[in-house]
């Protein structure tokens, strides 16, 4: 099951190229890239590791290709890595983009839904991921 | 690929035309006007701009390119302008579209170099990133390599930097720039630097004429100009300058001309009288011949 996070989440992964001119369009405006990795994809597991710090002062996509291409050798086998863009502005202070640059070589085992039986019958559902059944770091 | 295809190739291509419509032509002819001298470097410069042309025009000609390397190394005494001239390549180069941004990185070993084990990688890196899509200028590049100290962690840095040379060329432009005997030191304990940087330029010192020159335009620059006597008497410094120790060509003027616009404001403030624009823009002769180098151009060993 394809992981669908973030933007550009229903198009076909994005090539380098393509990484390489959202990097720049962010840097253009003034956005510091941002890049964490985690094997842990349950949607609402939102402080992923980050690689490095933000990259604030970075002019040109090259570097945080360098960077993103860095991580991949470290991590790119068996972690989801993705590329947030920080926007400092007042009044944002937040993430702006976000989108998955990089996926585990294995199987994406994608999520079940638990039902659990409470009080009354009533029913409550959640999503588990079948990657955290195994410890960090064998998960892919 | 249909793009590609459709693509028409030209038939001809104009070189002067393109020339002067990429805005290279202004940057060179800016660097012919202000900047004195240094012909050598000029020269060199409109070589590497030639170069990058015909490559442009290459390439629209469906012809394939290797895109040249274009590390450089500036070897010169002090104060003959090779920081301002590895502002300008910055500029130069992202007008030939070299370089996607064109702004310049300055560091020295300071900013490469860590203080402790595995600091070193991060803090090159970092500046490495700064640098790309421009120019990373290493100012005294020698002291990164301390031949006494085999664990120096600059080592580590230009190890960083030889990869990055090679593997990252398309994104960045690396400059070296230092004094002429270090840096052939330098070159010679790192032999993998010498043979990634193919442009080797190296700055002349300038000749007392030409000082001459740059003083005029640095006062120009900040608005005061030297009356008649005060040029000759300025020619004299310049000579009697140049036989003294820690000679550093334009910066020694700069320094001279500080001072001697220091004199000026205080003789005109003993005149104690009303003052023209004139007045106040003049340097004269005795603003300069008040300096210690005029009095004491027999004894070589005492300062400015």
């Amino acid at each position: 099951m394809k992981l669908t996070q973030g933007t550009f989440s229903y198009l076909p992964d994005l090539t380098d190229e393509q990484i390489s001119k959202q990097v720049q369009y962010c840097i253009d405006n003034g956005w510091a890239v941002n890049l964490e990795f985690t094997d842990d994809p349950h949607p609402r597991n939102t402080y992923w590791e980050m690689w490095g710090l933000p990259m604030f002062d970075v002019k040109d996509a090259a570097g945080v290709m360098y960077e993103l291409n860095e991580c991949r050798k470290v991590y790119g086998d068996n972690h989801y890595i993705r590329l947030t863009a920080f926007d400092n502005s007042h009044g944002w202070e937040s993430i702006r983009l976000s989108f998955i640059v990089n996926r585990p070589k294995g199987e994406e085992k994608g999520f079940r839904l638990e039902r659990q039986e409470v009080d009354d019958r009533k029913i409550r559902y959640t999503t588990h991921s079948y990657a955290t059944d195994k410890p960090a770091g064998e998960r892919y | 690929m249909l793009e590609e295809e459709s693509k028409k190739i030209p038939e001809s291509y104009n070189l002067q035309q393109a020339f002067e419509e990429s805005g290279v032509k202004e940057v060179l002819d800016e660097l012919d006007r202000d900047l004195i001298g240094l012909q050598p470097v000029k020269t060199r410069i409109r070589e590497i701009a030639a170069l990058l042309m015909v490559n442009k025009a290459r390439e629209e000609m469906a012809l394939t390119t290797a895109k040249p390397s274009l590390h450089m190394s500036f070897t010169g005494n002090p104060g003959t302008g090779k920081t301002t001239v590895a502002m300008r390549m910055a500029a130069l180069l992202h007008r030939l579209g070299y370089v996607r941004k064109g702004h310049l990185v300055s560091v020295t070993r300071d900013d490469l170099v860590g203080q402790y084990i595995g600091h070193t990688a991060p803090k090159t890196k970092e500046m490495i990133k700064k640098a790309m899509g421009g120019v990373l200028f290493i100012d005294e590049a020698y002291y990164l390599y301390r031949p006494d100290n085999e664990r120096d962690y600059g080592q580590e840095a230009i190890e960083i930097l030889l990869q990055i040379m090679e593997n990252n060329r398309d994104d960045l432009v690396v400059i070296l720039a230092g004094y002429a005997d270090k840096m052939d030191r330098f070159f010679t304990s790192n032999p993998g630097f010498r043979s990634r940087i193919a442009h080797h330029i190296d700055f002349p010192d300038y000749t007392d004429d030409e000082l001459l020159q740059i003083a005029r335009k640095m006062l120009e620059e900040q608005n005061y100009r030297f009356d008649k006597s005060a040029e000759q008497i300025m020619k004299k410094y310049i000579a009697a300058r140049r036989n003294q120790p820690h000679f550093a060509n334009a910066r020694s003027i700069r320094n001279a001309l500080d001072r001697a616009i220091l004199r000026q404001a205080n003789r005109l403030f003993k005149q104690n009288r009303d003052l023209s624009a004139d007045d106040l823009s003049t340097v004269i002769e005795e603003d300069i011949a008040a300096s210690r180098v005029l009095k004491s151009t027999d004894s070589t060993n005492q300062k400015e």
